[in-house]
This record gives C-alpha cells, structure tokens and sequence, in this order.
C-alpha cells in the first residue's frame, strides 16, 4: 500500500480517466450506467465540465460552464488529450433528482443538491430528517462507488486495451 | 458545514482498525477527551476540538447524544482568531517607541523586537473573539466509512490529526488510488496491475 501524498500525485490520472470514461459511457454506452445502478433513470452532464492536459511544467485547463453550453470545445479539447479533470453531472432516479460536481484527482464531491428532505419542526424529529439526508447521500455516493469499481475492474483487466480504449478513441474522433 | 445545508461538500475517507468494546463509550471518551474549548477571553490563536451536531456551541456528548440510528454524527469546530496585520504593526510600533523611550537606547534588539511582538499578539488575541467554523461528520462504524462535510485542505487535515488522538483509529482519505485499493474488490494480481498503471492516451 502506497503512502497517500504519493499516491495522490501519481494516481491523480486514474480519476480523471474514470471522468472521461463516465463522459464516454452517458454518450455512447449507457447501458452500463443502468447495470450498475437499475433504479437509475437517466445520467447527464450538468452545468460544468473541466479539461486539464499537463505538460511537463505546466497544466493547460479549459473549463465550460452555463446550463445550455455545448461539449464541442470539451471534446476538442480532448483530441488534443486533455482528459476531465472536473465533472458537474445530473443523477435521476424515478422523480428525483441529484446534482454534483466531482473531482477527478481527489474524488471529492462539491456543490451535491440532493432532493428536498423534510424539514425539522421540533428537536424530536430532526433524528428522523437526518437519517433521510443520510439516505439521501448514501443513494449517490453507492452510485458512484459502484461505478468506479466498474471502472477499475475493467481498467486493470485486458478488455481495457481490447475493447474500451478504441471505442473511446473512435468516439473521440468521431466527433471531430 | 452542515450536512443539512442546500448544498453540501464531502470528503470521504475509509477507517482503519477497531475500537475498545463497548464501542459507544469508547467514542464518548475521545470526544470529550478532545472537546472544543473557548478561547475568547484567552491569548490563544486558534482552538480545534470536536463539538456537537445539534448544539455546536454548547457541545454535549452524554447519553449517545451523538448515535442517529446506525451512524455516529458530531461535528469538528474550528475557532479562529485574525487580527487584521495593520493593527499588529501600530501595536507593535507604540509599544516599541515606548520601550525605547523607557531604556533611551536608540534601537532594539532582535529578540527584543520577537518578545514586543509575541506580547502585542498576546494582547491582541485575548481582546479578539475567535471565529467559529463547524463541519459535520458522519462516522457508519459498522462499513467502516467517515464522510466528511468539507474538502478544505485545511480542515481535512485537522480532522485526520484529531481523529487520530482521539481514537488511536487512522483516516485513510478514498482518493483515486485508495478506493481503488480498498473499494474496488480487486485480487492480488490486480493489485498489481494497478500499482503499475500508467496514464492512457485516447488520441492517436
């Protein structure tokens, strides 16, 4: 096992491939998204995407944010070999809606909007709103556990280079 | 930041290792063993300890206050105090006109020009009242997961440090690698693999 810091810097790719591999999978290969989570009924980038390529010295970042911005800059960016550094996506599941940004490098998540919980009005029902909010994150956040596991597993295995390599590269040029 | 905010931050991490039975009061213990003190009328800078969820000011681990169903909840608080640097400098010049004044030297030393400063900060610090921030934590002992309210660098350092003196249990934060390593279900071999992976190009 790594010490942390240095595998912070040196796995920080590792979560910016399973970001361009989740842009990759809403386009063109959802079916996985519902295997992994069947009460899913759809997964959509949101209001926010970031692409980073790194140089040797330096780190070239291209962010594209607003509700209705097109992902044509994003993907050029990526012929280029950025990879998504930043992901805002839109989790829905039967009526309910989810928001959030994640990290690639860290995995955190920021500016998460769950579905409204319901208020406490007296101290004896915030136990209850709690664990609702507690449900509430947990829905998403074994969301994406599951899709990253799914993401590692075929990751270090060869389907990786067999399979899902040249579909992203055939999509990525594509779109050019 | 509170877990019931509109819009929420989360750390998550992975901890490592058990606690003494029975786990209730041994989390009790390092709590209160680590409670927030109040530093207003003190001349210290900064105070970080754990405080309560429901009352952050007023912090109360008695009982299993801190027990909502299968998740142990309080919250880490941070108290802060800044004095702006403008109002450290006129502080520190008057007091050194006056002790140059007093001695009829015409300068000071440098540990003297040090000692000036630390007793101006003291002063300052102790008349300052500190700024509080609070970010929720939500421990499910049982999956052995932390998740925590904030991915300030900061304060997710002072909370992995805590969290270690409190009870003797490691923060180990699920980032690329490690939840990979932990989370993932790999075998040996793919372990690995993963040690060795290197970035993928997907153009070309």
């Amino acid at each position: 096992m790594l010490d942390v810091a240095v595998a912070y810097n040196r796995f920080k790719f590792l979560g910016e491939e399973f970001l361009t591999w989740l842009w990759f999978v809403i386009e063109k290969d959802p079916v996985i998204l519902k295997k992994v989570d069947p009460d899913l009924t759809s997964l959509e980038i949101g209001n926010r995407i970031v692409l980073e390529k790194r140089h040797k010295k330096s780190v070239e970042r291209i962010t594209i944010k607003g509700e209705n911005a097109g992902l044509e800059e994003a993907m050029l960016a990526l012929q280029k070999g950025a990879l998504v550094a930043e992901l805002n996506l839109i989790y829905r599941s039967a009526e309910q809606k989810w928001q959030f940004t994640i990290k690639g490098e860290s995995l955190n998540l920021s500016s998460l909007k769950t579905p409204k919980a319901a208020v406490p009005e007296s101290p004896e029902d915030m136990e209850g709103v709690v664990l609702e909010k507690i449900f509430l994150y947990d829905k998403i956040l074994q969301f994406l556990d599951k899709l990253y596991k799914t993401f590692i597993k075929y990751r270090v295995s060869t389907r990786w280079q067999k399979r899902d390599l040249s579909l992203i590269k055939n999509w990525c040029r594509s779109d050019s | 930041m509170s877990l019931l905010s509109a819009s929420v931050s989360i750390t998550r991490y992975k901890v490592e290792g058990q606690l003494e039975t029975p786990i209730l009061k041994t989390v009790a213990a390092g709590l209160n063993k680590n409670v927030i003190s109040e530093i207003d009328d003190r001349s210290l800078e900064k105070a970080v300890g754990w405080t309560s969820f429901e009352k952050p000011y007023q912090p109360d681990f008695t009982g299993s206050a801190f027990v909502y169903g299968n998740y142990l909840l309080f919250s880490l608080r941070i108290d802060r105090k800044t004095v702006a640097p403008k109002v450290v400098r006129k502080h520190v010049v008057i007091e050194s006109d006056r002790r140059l004044a007093k001695s009829g030297r015409p300068y000071l030393s440098r540990n003297e020009k040090e000692r000036i400063r630390d007793h101006v900060m003291d002063r300052l610090n102790a008349a300052v009242p500190a700024t509080p921030n609070v970010y929720d934590i939500i421990w499910n002992y049982e999956d052995a997961v932390l998740w925590f309210f904030s991915n300030l660098k900061a304060a997710n350092e002072e909370l992995e440090t805590l969290f270690l003196r409190s009870f003797d249990l490691t923060l180990i934060r699920l980032i690329p690698y490690t939840a990979a390593h932990y989370a993932s279900a790999l075998t040996d071999t793919e372990k690995d693999i993963l040690l060795g992976l290197t970035q993928t190009h997907f153009t070309g």
